[in-house]
């Protein structure tokens, strides 16, 4: 068992002929992942890695019967990439894609909850349920299965905890990247609901950072539903605030969004927070 | 991206919100030249991106054009909270009946954006927001439907402005609203939105951010960026395509990702020591990309030591370590001692590459912080 993807997924990549798309159509096959289509328009009829690529969503839905989507196509294509994919009918889109304005998260966001779509990222690395499907751009290698469910704002950082995670023999039901965006599709709170109702997921580390206020709301939240643990860990202790910390949503502004406050909130909800990537690993085995 | 208020106030003017008539001068002649062609009492306003401005001695009121070029003359001079002034901006003075605060700016936890008006006119909104919160209303817009009418006069209402001024407080909203959608601004503001003695609302002063990420499809609003604004540093890693903040700490931090890069930054605090930097290579980096960032990380006199820390996916080791190598290079050896931490793709021919550089290396990434704050406070490691 898992959350969102496994065998069963039948993955279309959008802006499966650029280089970004093509290089990592052929990691996720060799990771096992069934890629079922490609979409470019304009590009119908070609072939990538043994994948049969399509001119619109639609027509490769109708042809594949793909039920998730992963988008690679550059930002100011990335909104009607999305939106194509929703109205074609997939039911999980995962966006790459970094550098999307955030007026048109915005839209695309109150669309999809209109049609009940769901979004991971943008600018995210994706998600992955080990030994059965890689969705993303995370390498395979350093995961293997288990029972810690893994949802995190970052990309590498997230690697970083998975590979300690691994290097102590902890095995993961998924890893779920949410991106590092103001606006985005899937936040913690709706990962950690799929994290808590998922009988494979034993225990949940939720990796933050500065900005916004998804993980104190996510405390709120776990004080009130969870009743697996749930360790943390926030990055951003040192940044100043008003700075931009490359990701678009790792701003401290107007004295909100600082780590202090988050890693405040989530001990008050009895969440353990590691002090680095590595202790979340040590943290997570004395619980287990 | 912040704009100057001149930039921000044509902005608005441009979709319909009324600002006092002015001009903008580079020097103090100018400044008296603008402020006899208005004819009246003038405001003298430094134009650069910090707030504050009133307070440090920024914004002079001048009775004569006599006045306004002495203003802009002390003005132009002096550095404001460290900030050189090139312009400043000639405005009408206008007699003030009250003041009142119109801004919107995105609400990342309702992912919408939101409209917000206070009696509190012309302070800072965080501070009301910490202070008196029940001072500002809230009108979330509905993306599709945009910023309804009602929700406009239920602000004006809410903030007790007069009936009279109802009206034309809602469409100077709309105007805003306009403003901020064509822009794709992430704030846009009026403090004060002031009511004059004639009753009129003018929009004295204005704040507009632009979203960095849309600039592609406003090329003219590109054009205003303020070079001033960032370091010659950070310019130099924008035009690199590198992510990098200047701190004031001795740790130099050559990370890839930005989680990873601020989660680096704080175990050099977690152990004793301090950034000198956020520094994200991105994903994919090319030699020529690591060279450029460590050329800027050195660049920094405070650094004492580096950190390096790449976990290798998209990223490959050995193209990292190529660019360290290359930037050792080209600056005829570094002076400070260097921690190199790679795992993951082609991390062993990384490691090969740097064999004979005498970096110092490190299996884990608390053992990389805490070499690299070890050797920034002068113990000698192999």
């Amino acid at each position: 068992m898992s959350i969102l993807v496994n065998k069963e997924t039948r993955l279309l990549v959008q802006g499966i002929t650029g280089r970004e798309g093509r290089f990592h159509t052929q990691q996720m096959i060799e990771y096992g992942t069934n890629i079922v289509a490609g979409v470019t328009p304009g590009r119908g009829g070609e072939w990538v890695e043994g994948v049969p690529v399509f001119d619109m969503v639609q027509e490769a839905v109708g042809a594949t019967g793909a039920n998730t989507s992963i988008v690679y196509v550059p930002a100011r294509f990335a909104l009607d990439a999305i939106l194509e994919a929703a109205d074609a009918g997939i039911q999980l889109i995962v966006c790459i894609t970094e550098g999307i304005p955030v007026l048109d998260m915005v839209r695309v966001k109150a669309y999809l909850d209109q049609r009940g779509t769901r979004l991971i990222g943008p600018n995210c690395p994706g998600l992955i349920t080990p030994g059965e499907a890689k969705v993303g751009i995370m390498p395979g290698r350093i995961h293997t299965p288990g029972s810690v469910g893994v949802v995190s704002r970052s990309g590498t950082l997230t690697y970083e905890v998975v590979y300690a995670l691994t290097e102590r023999g902890l095995g993961q039901s998924t890893a779920v990247g949410v991106g590092g965006d103001p606006v985005i599709g899937t936040d913690f709170i709706d990962v950690l609901r799929l994290f808590e109702e998922d009988p494979s997921t034993e225990q949940v580390v939720l990796i933050g950072e500065i900005g916004g206020t998804d993980e104190e709301r996510a405390a709120k939240f776990i004080a009130e539903y969870m009743s697996k643990p749930v360790t943390a860990f926030i990055a951003g202790q040192t940044a100043p605030p008003g700075k931009r910390m490359g990701h678009a949503g790792a701003i401290i502004s107007g004295g909100t969004g600082t780590a202090a406050e988050k890693i405040q909130a989530l001990e008050a909800a009895g969440v353990r927070v590691a002090r680095h990537p590595v202790e979340v690993a040590e943290i997570v085995a004395s619980r287990g | 991206m912040k704009l100057h208020e001149y930039q921000s106030k044509r902005i608005f003017a441009q979709y319909g919100v009324p600002i006092p008539r002015g001009e903008v001068a580079t020097t103090p002649a100018e400044a008296r030249d603008i402020a006899v062609r208005l004819g009246t009492r003038v405001v003298v306003k430094a134009q650069v991106l910090v707030g504050g401005r009133g307070k440090a001695g920024g914004v002079v009121l001048a009775n004569t054009p006599d006045e306004a070029e002495q203003a802009a003359d002390r003005i132009l001079k002096t550095p404001l909270k460290g900030l050189p002034v090139r312009k400043v901006l000639v405005d009408e003075a206008v007699d003030i009946q009250n003041e009142v605060y119109l801004g919107l700016t995105l609400d990342r936890a309702r992912r919408r954006v939101v409209m917000m008006a206070s009696s509190a006119g012309g302070v800072d909104i965080e501070d009301v927001a910490r202070e008196t919160p029940e001072k500002i209303m809230r009108a979330e817009i509905d993306p599709f439907l945009g910023l309804r009418d009602y929700q406009a006069r239920t602000l004006a209402f809410g903030i007790g402005l007069q009936r009279g001024l109802v009206c034309s407080f809602t469409s100077i909203a709309q105007a805003l609203y306009q403003a901020y959608i064509s822009s794709d601004a992430s704030l846009a503001e009026i403090n004060p939105l002031v009511v004059t003695e004639d009753d009129e609302l003018l929009a004295v002063d204005g704040k507009m951010l632009i979203d960095d990420n849309a600039l592609f499809r406003h090329p003219d609003l590109a054009e205003l960026r303020d070079p001033e604004d960032e370091t010659p540093e950070e310019r130099e890693a924008r035009l690199h395509g590198l992510s990098y903040v200047k701190l004031d700490g001795e740790i130099g931090c050559l990370v890839n990702g930005a989680g990873l890069a601020m989660a680096t930054m704080d175990l050099t605090k977690l152990y004793g020591s301090s950034p000198a930097n956020f520094l994200d290579i991105g994903g994919g980096a090319q030699a020529d990309k690591v060279t450029a960032a460590l050329r800027i990380i050195l660049s920094d006199p405070h650094v004492k030591a580096v950190l390096v820390n790449i976990f290798g996916g998209i990223t490959r080791c050995d193209e990292v370590a190529r660019g360290i190598l290359e930037a050792i290079n080209s600056l005829g050896g570094i002076s400070v001692p260097m921690v190199v931490r790679l795992v993951g793709t082609n991390e062993e021919q990384g490691r090969q590459i740097l064999a004979d550089a005498h970096v110092i290396t490190a299996g884990s990434l608390p053992e990389a912080a805490q070499k690299a704050v070890a050797a920034a406070h002068g113990e000698v490691l192999a």
